[in-house]
């Protein structure tokens, strides 16, 4: 087995000088390629055994005295791969501030309050065809400090396993029509807008459940992977 | 116009931000929400091999260290091997989640000593450990590997691949007999190795 080579021009460069962080913590070296090996190739795998169906509802599992005030939706989507063929029984993590934009995190000072009955962190295994679905509080912008006056859009973190190690993946998604997103030095470290639009998840009402909630639909691609062919590597697939 | 190739396109990364422990760490974000947080279990007792100890720092160009990282962290067994293949130890995960301290941005890992893995064209890889590094500031992770100085690396096929032979030593952790460091440098005169895999 073999992982595509990861398009490093499609995804943002380690050095995007608008978003000041990434000035001191990328490298100036050039990276080594490798051909993976079974050490990039495979990867953890989880069951059920540790997560319970009360962990991809964020409506629910952090809930003390009632519900998280906010925009109540659900993000769906699959996880496939470059072949689009499903990648099943993924783990997918996801994070996010509440509806006015401050997370539950010591280090976050953001004058915006706490929402007792929201933690802010979900995760599930996607299905046999890698289908996945979370039920959450759509998050709200917050300001950081990088240019005087920036705003993240309003997003979700979403971290993604695979099959192998090398096919870990961690990215943001962004809501349709957000007019930040065009202002964001994050998002717009990636370079082709083509890029950018396939982190934009669209409102989804065939999803929505009426009277209830809104649904957006947030699709994740990984690397594609291939059986070796033509080639002679004797530890095999 | 040939025939079009109809490939989807990887996902584009993004940062994992600086709260990346909400949802990877709940516990160091300081609350807890899950029965069990993945990657921080403890490794069962009866797994076999000898029990190591890594501590290190991750560095920024400046010297300064990177206390909001988190390290992800997949090897093989004190046999060489990973999961799925025979003889694969039962019971050892092979992966752990790795978060500084807030304060002093050190990080401590306790894992078992890998195994020499088969690597490409039969040739055999040292013992090493695959990392994975995300932080506010690094927009797509960083991949690396750890070495050991107490090991045989000299016909390590990728520590030979490195072309300035004092390059390789930013990838082999200092120490021996199960105390090891291990400082990572995002840039700079010491940077480490990383990889495109």
């Amino acid at each position: 087995m073999t992982l595509y080579q990861r398009d490093r021009t499609w995804h943002p460069p380690a050095l995007a000088p608008d978003y000041k962080t990434s000035v001191a913590r990328s490298p100036r070296q050039a990276m080594l390629s490798i051909e993976g090996t079974v050490s990039e190739l495979t990867g953890p795998r989880f069951g059920h055994g540790a997560i319970t169906p009360l962990d991809g509802d964020l409506i629910a599992n952090y809930a003390k005295d009632g519900d998280p005030v906010g925009e109540r939706i659900i993000v769906h989507g699959r996880v496939l791969d470059e072949n689009g063929r499903p990648v099943p029984r993924t783990l997918v993590e996801i994070w996010q501030a509440n509806a006015g934009g401050r997370y539950r995190h010591k280090k976050d000072g953001y004058l915006a309050p706490i929402d007792p009955n929201f933690g802010g962190c979900g995760r599930v295994l996607a299905d046999d065809q890698g289908h996945y679905a979370f039920r959450t509080i759509k998050p709200g912008a917050y300001p950081w400090r990088n240019w005087v006056n920036n705003w993240r859009p309003a997003h979700i973190h979403l971290s993604v396993f695979g099959t192998a190690f090398a096919q870990r993946l961690i990215t943001q998604m962004y809501f349709e029509g957000d007019p930040l997103i065009a202002h964001c030095p994050i998002v717009q470290a990636i370079p082709d807008p083509r890029a950018i639009d396939a982190l934009i998840a669209p409102l989804d009402l065939n999803q929505a459940v009426p009277l209830d909630c809104l649904a957006y639909r947030f699709d994740i691609v990984l690397r594609g992977r291939r059986s070796t062919v033509f080639e002679n590597r004797p530890e095999g697939n | 116009m040939p025939q079009p190739l109809n490939y989807l396109k990887e996902t584009p990364s993004q940062t994992a931000g600086p709260y990346v422990h909400i949802g990877l760490a709940p516990r160091a974000a300081g609350f807890d929400i899950y029965d069990t947080e993945l990657g921080f279990d403890a490794m069962p007792d009866d797994v076999p091999g000898p029990r190591i100890r890594v501590t290190g720092c991750v560095f920024d160009g400046m010297g300064a260290t990177v206390r909001d990282v988190l390290i992800e962290v997949w090897q093989a067994d004190a046999a060489g091997l990973y999961p799925d293949q025979p003889g694969a130890a039962a019971g050892f995960r092979h992966w752990a989640r790795v978060v500084p301290d807030f304060d002093t941005g050190q990080f401590t890992l306790d894992t078992v000593l890998p195994g020499a893995v088969l690597g490409p064209q039969g040739r055999m890889q040292a013992p090493h450990l695959s990392l994975w590094l995300v932080a506010r500031g690094i927009n797509t992770g960083l991949q690396t590997r750890m070495y050991f100085a107490d090991q045989d690396n000299a016909a390590d096929p990728v520590l030979s691949l490195i072309e300035q032979p004092h390059r390789r030593d930013t990838l082999i952790a200092r120490g021996a007999d199960g105390h090891y460091h291990f400082d990572i440098h995002l840039q700079g005169d010491k940077e480490t190795v990383f990889l495109d895999v």
